[in-house]
C-alpha cells in the first residue's frame, strides 16, 4: 500500500514510521498493532514501534502495483490517476463503468457499478 | 516566527486548535445523526462517511491540544462545559431537514477549504502537515456538497423553495466563521496562519457566488452583525442537547477505560 515511510533503527529499539491512508481511518490503531505482532514474531531481540507521520502524505499513487494486483483480487479495485478516470471492474475488466457513490463503506472507497457484469463493486479512492 | 516556548504562541495556538478541532467534532456529530434519515441511501453512506472523515480531523487536533498540555482527547470531547466550546454557532444548529445540512455543510466546507489552505504554510509543523493532508480529503466533501447544492437550485419546486429557506435561515450564521475572537492579529504575527479573516470572507464570496449562480440561486446580499459568537463561547440552546446526547454515554461512567 505504500504506507511505510521508513524504518529506523536505533540500538535495539526499531521503529516502523506509517503514513496513514486516512486522517480519521478507524483501522489505524488495528493497522499498528498487526505491524508490530507480525515484526515480534519476525524479530525476538529488538524492541519494536510504530508511529504515524503526515509527512509525507500518503497520496494514493504510492500504492505499488503489486499492491495494485492485491487489492483486486480482494475485489477493489485499485486507484487510478485522476479522479475523472473510472476504475476498471475488479472482476471482469470491463472499462465501462460508472459512480454510484463517491462514499463507500469506509473513508478510503468509492461505490461503482459495471455495466459488463452488472454489478456495484468498490475502488479505493484517488487522494 | 515559531516559538513554542513563547507563552503568547503556544496561547494562540491552543485557541486556534480549539476552534478547528470543536467546529470538526460538532460538524460530524450531526451528519452522523442523519444515519438512516436521508432521501436516499446514496445520501446516507455519504453523511455517514463524512462525519467519519471529521470526527477523524477533530481527533487529530484534540491529539495535538493533548500534546500541547491540554486535557485527554475523550475529556476534551465529552466532558467539556458548553461555555468552554470555541466552534462557530453555524455547526452546532439542529439538522433542520437534508437542504438545510447539505447548504450548511456547504458553507462550513467552503470556508474550512479556505482556512487550511491559509495554514499549509503553517509555522507549527504538526499541524501545517496534518492540514495537507486533509485539504486532499475535504475536496470529497465539497464536492458533494456543491453538486447537491446546484441540483436543489436548478431542480426548482418544492426543492430550490426549500434551498432558498435553507440559505435564508443560515445566513446570519455565516460571519461567525469568520470570527477568530481576537486571537487573528496574533495568529498572523506568528504565521500560524496567512489570511485575515476579511481576506478568508473575500474568498468566500468569491467562490460561493459563482456557485449561487450555476445553481440560479439569488445573493442575499451583506451578512448580518453577529448576535453572538460561539468562538468566544457564546453558544445556543442546541449545543447544550447536542453535548448531552453526544456524552451520554462517557458520562455514565466518565473513569471508564474504553
Amino acid at each position: 500500500m505504500g504506507m511505510v515511510h521508513r524504518v529506523l533503527v536505533n540500538d535495539h529499539d526499531v521503529t516502523v514510521q506509517l503514513m496513514p491512508t486516512f486522517v480519521g481511518c478507524p483501522a489505524l490503531e488495528l493497522i499498528k498493532k498487526q505491524t508490530m505482532d507480525r515484526l515480534q514474531q519476525i524479530d525476538k531481540k529488538n524492541r519494536i514501534h510504530v508511529e504515524f507521520v503526515f509527512d509525507p502524505p500518503w497520496t494514493s499513487d504510492r500504492i505499488t502495483p503489486d499492491g495494485h494486483q492485491k487489492l483486486k483480487q480482494f475485489g477493489i479495485a485499485p486507484p487510478q490517476k485522476s479522479l475523472q478516470q473510472l476504475p476498471s471492474c475488479p472482476y471482469c475488466n470491463q472499462e465501462d463503468g460508472e459512480i454510484l457513490n463517491l462514499f463507500g463503506p469506509t473513508a478510503c472507497r468509492a461505490i461503482y457499478y459495471c455495466r459488463g457484469c452488472k454489478q456495484p463493486f468498490e475502488g479505493m479512492k484517488v487522494v | 516566527m515559531n516559538n513554542i516556548n513563547d507563552l503568547r504562541y503556544r496561547e494562540v495556538l491552543i485557541e486556534c486548535l480549539y476552534q478547528m478541532a470543536d467546529d470538526k467534532l460538532l460538524l460530524g456529530h450531526r451528519d452522523s445523526e442523519w444515519l438512516g434519515c436521508c432521501p436516499d441511501i446514496e445520501g446516507d453512506v455519504a453523511f455517514s462517511s463524512i462525519a467519519q472523515d471529521e470526527v477523524g480531523h477533530a481527533t487529530f487536533y484534540y491529539q495535538l491540544l493533548h500534546q500541547l498540555g491540554e486535557d485527554d482527547p475523550d475529556r476534551l470531547a465529552f466532558g467539556r462545559d458548553a461555555s468552554k466550546w470555541r466552534n462557530c454557532m453555524l455547526v452546532e444548529r439542529e439538522n433542520d431537514d437534508w437542504t438545510y445540512s447539505i447548504t450548511r455543510h456547504l458553507f462550513f466546507d467552503q470556508f474550512d477549504q479556505i482556512r487550511l489552505q491559509a495554514m499549509c504554510t503553517s509555522s507549527y509543523e504538526p499541524l501545517q502537515h496534518g492540514v495537507k493532508k486533509m485539504i486532499r480529503e475535504e475536496y470529497y466533501h465539497l464536492l458533494h456538497m456543491k453538486t447537491w447544492f446546484k441540483q436543489l437550485g436548478r431542480a426548482g419546486g418544492v426543492a430550490t423553495q426549500k434551498l432558498q429557506q435553507a440559505i435564508e435561515k443560515l445566513w446570519p450564521d455565516v460571519n461567525g466563521m469568520f470570527s477568530f475572537a481576537g486571537i487573528e492579529e496574533d495568529l498572523l504575527r506568528f504565521e500560524l496562519i496567512q489570511l485575515t479573516p476579511t481576506e478568508m470572507r473575500v474568498k468566500w464570496e468569491a467562490e460561493m457566488k459563482a456557485l449561487f449562480q450555476q445553481a440560479n440561486m439569488s445573493w442575499p446580499g451583506e451578512f448580518p452583525q453577529l448576535k453572538h459568537d460561539g468562538r468566544k463561547g457564546e453558544h445556543s440552546a442546541a449545543l447544550k442537547t447536542l453535548l448531552l446526547t453526544m456524552g451520554e454515554v462517557y458520562q455514565s461512567e466518565p473513569s471508564a477505560k474504553w
